[in-house]
């Protein structure tokens, strides 16, 4: 049985925002499965005391003081987008949105 | 697009059981952001308040700021919550552009606060609402959309995004859902989000304010036919930006679903935007394609465990909150349950406290800011908080009717300059010279005058028609331009003309 469906990576893609063809799909769909199917092998010697873990650092609670620090002037902060006016980020319009 | 049949609201009522579900988000009053040290200013020209971080600029790491933790845990432990003892912050992917880095952090599974509930008053029943979550996350940026429905250029169909908002801290507060309210569903959810909004302000967490989006409800609403046993399919209104709002949205949308419903149609599971000017919602975003924002565990941020002594400490920290101080000025005051209603309602209770702390007594303090200056707020259009004087000036006032140097009349005249920009009551006071005549010799001359000057009048009143004697009480009244003490005034009027 595969880790991983054609169809489960093809949704996936979808979400991402990429355009696989169905070469593409066939291609990734079986790499996947293989990388997913290694990394589980993870989970046969992982004990019930293990925690799962999302972070390298054994580190907890790590904040900084609710302190103002100087932000980017505008035009440097608009430097590297793709279009600007009247100082904001220009991007295509996404329909049926409102923020 | 077919035109919705709308269902009386009566009718859809007798019909129909509401289900209720409000998500809050409220922007923390921080003086940095919540991953970063930009400023949070509201109103500051278009992307002057963003770095590398809030931008999502590569390498750039988020480091989160203590103050917001603070906030969110005293939402939670003031909203009854349990503060869990570890959690993580979780990356919500979505690719819509008002967040630039493609994804905003935020909390899925294991939210800080849990299992809390916030009790409600409507029309003297108690409902209490119970609280799902309490998470972190951050704001988004706001959007203008330039073009095509808008017209403002023709053709155009682009958005401008400003990132200023971006990364500040954002709490969510999740209700369960919430049974039971019938036809009041509409108040009840008015009265949540007042309370909450309350409740929050109160703590000095934030300013909520619904009009600068510091505070914004999502109202979800289903329903099912009366007996049921199973919920209906429900929409959630986005961005309901007023507590009227949050009223009309939910009584807009349980007459639109009954009449969708008893045409034979089903409910689709959507976003719907709420219109201030119509009171409809109209149809957004489809939720039929489950939203899959492939949430994971944050992998820039460590986890938080916050200490149990950290939490105990924030708790003793709480102020008194508003339900156990509405009980506590009800007592004090001594109103009923109709003038608290509506001394909170005119949002006095500040005022009033305040106005009292500064030595007037409880009847007059709530006696002026009531009824004149709520008077005023009113034709004025603005809260009672933005009138421009001071409990100290409310109390001065009240200080100089209870000496008796000002009676009821020249205390409103007061007011009146004050709230014009003449100065405090002291100035006014001078500068108007408003002060109760109370030089008998003063005033029985007054009052010779205006005998004699209405000498048909003073026939009557001499003649046994003693309430004629209140048209000559008016004339002394005008002649010293409300100076005078008219109880006063009016003793002596009758015992000049042998009638008393």
């Amino acid at each position: 049985m595969s880790a991983i469906t054609r169809d489960e990576v093809a949704h996936l893609a979808r979400l991402s925002r990429l355009a696989l063809g169905d070469d593409e799909l066939d291609h990734l769909a079986a790499q996947l499965d293989q990388i997913i199917s290694a990394v589980a092998r993870v989970q046969e010697v992982a004990a019930q005391d293990i925690p799962p873990t999302s972070h390298a650092l054994p580190l907890t609670n790590v904040y900084r003081a609710d302190e103002v620090r100087p932000s980017l002037p505008p035009d440097r902060a608009l430097a590297a987008a793709p279009a600007a006016q009247d100082d904001r980020f220009r991007v295509p319009r996404i329909l049926d949105e409102e923020a | 697009m077919t035109t919705p049949t709308l269902m009386d609201y009566d009718e859809a009522l007798a019909r129909f059981e509401p289900v209720l579900g409000i998500e809050t988000h409220i922007e923390l009053g921080t003086a940095s952001k919540m991953f970063c040290g930009c400023p949070t200013t509201f109103g500051a020209d278009p992307n002057t308040q963003v770095c590398p971080v809030c931008l999502g600029l590569p390498g750039a790491l988020p480091v989160t700021n203590h103050a917001a933790i603070e906030g969110i845990i005293k939402i939670g432990l003031a909203l009854n919550c349990e503060i869990v003892e570890w959690c993580r912050f979780a990356r919500k992917n979505y690719f819509y552009p008002d967040m630039p880095k493609n994804f905003q952090i935020s909390q899925y599974d294991e939210p800080l606060c849990v299992d809390g509930h916030l009790e409600v008053e409507v029309e003297g029943e108690t409902y209490r609402i119970e609280i799902e979550r309490v998470h972190m996350e951050e704001d988004t940026g706001k959007s203008l959309h330039v073009g095509g429905a808008t017209g403002r250029i023709q053709g155009a169909e682009f958005s401008l995004v400003d990132y200023n908002r971006a990364g500040i801290p954002l709490v969510e507060i999740v209700t369960k859902p919430i049974p039971a309210t019938g036809e009041r569903a509409p108040l009840v959810a008015r009265a949540y989000a007042t309370e909450l909004r309350e409740l929050v302000r109160s703590l000095g967490v934030s300013d909520v304010r619904m009009e600068e989006g510091s505070m914004r409800c999502d109202v979800n609403v289903s329903l099912m036919p009366r007996g049921a046993a199973e919920w209906g399919t429900r929409t959630e209104t986005k961005n309901v930006n007023s507590l009227r709002s949050v009223e009309r949205s939910v009584r807009s949308e349980i007459e639109r679903q009954a009449g969708v419903l008893a045409d034979g149609g089903r409910i689709v599971q959507e976003t719907r935007h709420f219109h201030e000017d119509t009171g409809r919602t109209t149809a957004g975003r489809s939720k039929e394609e489950a939203q899959d924002y492939r949430y994971f565990p944050e992998p820039d941020l460590v986890p938080m465990a916050p200490a149990r002594e950290w939490v105990e400490e924030l708790r003793a920290t709480l102020p008194e909150l508003p339900a156990a101080r509405r009980r506590r000025v009800q007592a004090e005051w001594g109103l009923s349950d109709l003038e608290l209603r509506d001394v909170v309602n005119a949002g006095a209770v500040d005022l009033i406290e305040a106005t009292v702390a500064r030595g007037a007594d409880a009847g007059a303090a709530r006696k002026w800011w009531m009824n004149e200056l709520s008077r005023r707020a009113t034709a004025q259009g603005v809260e009672l908080a933005e009138l421009p004087i001071t409990p100290e000036q409310v109390a001065r006032v009240q200080a100089m009717v209870a000496a008796g140097e000002l009676n009821d009349k020249l205390a409103r005249q007061v007011f009146e300059g004050v709230l014009a920009g003449e100065g405090g009551p002291d100035e006014v006071v001078a500068a108007r010279g408003l002060k109760v005549v109370s030089d008998e010799g003063e005033l029985a001359a007054v009052i010779d005058e205006v005998i004699a000057g209405n000498a048909a009048v003073a026939d009557k009143v001499r003649a046994g028609k003693v309430a004629a004697a209140g048209a000559l009480v008016g004339a002394v009244m005008k002649a010293t331009r409300g100076q005078a003490d008219a109880a006063r005034a009016r003793e002596l009027i009758l015992e000049k003309l042998g009638a008393s």
